[in-house]
């Protein structure tokens, strides 16, 4: 599995096509089983899936940046004492019990991983995309993070200091991008639109202006 | 345990390849076993340190031959089966054969939205002082135990310094298996990138992990 293309750590979200594939039928088995013990409520399944398939996704967390962005006590908050401060916007919970957030600046870039499994910021990012969980990713991120970036177009200068934050435990990251230029009169409406996921993982930078229309 | 879930620094996996507009799930048998899997955590029958281990204990081949949620599948039934809660027969027969056993709780869907929001908070009180402050330089462990352990390979034996201190947590190597939460004093420490790669590495590049008070020693 030496090129992306042989990894099935894609190839295999891509299974499904006209037939049922093998996994498709052992998880539909397994979900009749325990719903046959009585282990599971399967109103409950409806609710974990509509919870983060609509509800919880990149659209918090760039609520949270365009904050940090128009408000200096907020912002300050944030980075002293980041879960209170997602709190305040009603994020919370599971995988984001325990939050840091983490400014790029002109002289530092940050970019988050989880070398060992997939740990995430659930509340305001939502669940991880699958190149955040693949094995390149996770392999090369915490060696060779600016071949990481290369590969989503991301070109920082030379003397940027780079920080990379492996989320070993129970501590979840997220990182506030640098504001783009030329926002100086958005409101926070606005400038969430040019949060992008990829840009509080530190794997991609903002919109800028001009990509979005006002 | 030195399985293939620790990725840090192999080399051969390729370029990463984001996809443009993804959807959240990529097959619908991807949202039933991410709800069945958080569903049957709220159970109690298990820790989240244990669900972690489940899935990444697995001969490497098995492991980088799965998709995510492939993994996750595997990890599930192999807790099933493990607590006696899903006869391996069952799974092969794909229908309940046999009376369930009682679990502690079963996830009514009216509480599962405050479950969420509430979470699984892992800071404890502390049972003794911090050994380390930020600034101190330490050295993580050189340790291979078998079993569940949050210290990726890439940074065993090397220093860094200690640059926060999030309070006690639970000690995942513990309560993995069953040993209880043993709350351990948890640090951020950031080792430069030429110390884990060497002198040709890039040197703008410091890389940090999330260590418990066990994992680490003064440096030398």
């Amino acid at each position: 599995m030496s090129r992306a293309g042989d990894d099935p750590h894609r190839a295999a979200d891509h299974e499904h096509g006209s037939e049922l594939s093998e996994t498709q039928l052992r998880v539909r088995a397994l979900e009749s089983i325990l719903v046959e013990k009585g282990y599971i409520d399967p109103a409950a399944l409806d609710v974990l899936i509509e919870t983060y398939e609509t509800r919880i996704g990149p659209h918090n967390g760039a609520r949270v940046v365009a904050k940090a962005w128009v408000d200096p006590d907020f912002r300050r908050w944030l980075l002293t004492d980041s879960t209170a401060a997602i709190a305040s916007l009603s994020y919370t919970g599971r995988q984001g019990e325990h939050m840091v957030a983490l400014e790029n600046t002109s002289g530092v870039h940050n970019l988050v991983v989880c070398t060992l499994c997939s740990c995430y910021p659930w509340p305001v990012l939502g669940l991880p995309p699958v190149w955040y969980k693949s094995a390149p990713y996770r392999s090369r991120v915490v060696a060779d993070p600016r071949g990481v970036l290369s590969d989503f177009g991301v070109e920082l200068p030379p003397d940027t200091a780079i920080r990379v934050w492996d989320s070993t435990a129970e501590v979840r990251y997220m990182v506030v991008p640098m504001r783009p230029d030329g926002t100086d009169s958005w409101g926070e409406e606005e400038l969430a639109r040019l949060v992008t996921r990829d840009s509080m993982i530190g794997a991609g930078l903002p919109r800028r202006p001009q990509d979005v229309r006002r | 345990m030195n399985g293939a879930h620790d990725m840090g620094g192999v080399h051969g996996f390729g370029a990463v390849m984001p996809e443009p507009d993804e959807p959240v799930f990529h097959a619908d048998w991807e949202r039933r076993i991410l709800a069945l899997t958080l569903a049957m955590g709220a159970t109690g029958e298990w820790t989240l340190d244990a669900a972690r281990f489940a899935r990444e204990n697995r001969p490497p081949a098995d492991y980088l031959s799965k998709s995510y949620y492939q993994i996750w599948l595997a990890g599930l039934q192999q807790l099933l089966v493990e607590r006696g809660l899903v006869a391996p027969w069952e799974l092969a027969a794909g229908r309940s054969l046999w009376p369930a056993k009682a679990v502690r709780r079963t996830l009514a869907a009216r509480d599962t939205t405050r479950l969420l929001e509430r979470g699984g908070p892992t800071d404890r009180e502390a049972p003794r002082p911090a050994r380390f402050k930020v600034g101190d330089q330490v050295r993580a462990r050189n340790m291979h135990p078998a079993t569940h352990t949050r210290l990726p390979r890439y940074v065993r034996g090397h220093t860094g310094t200690i640059a926060r201190v999030h309070g006690c947590h639970v000690f995942p190597d513990s309560n993995a298996h069953g040993h209880g939460e043993d709350p351990q004093w948890l640090y951020t420490v950031s080792f430069r990138g030429q110390e884990l790669w060497g002198a040709e590495a890039d040197p703008t590049v410091t890389v940090s992990v999330d260590a418990f008070e066990p994992y680490l020693e003064p440096a030398p």
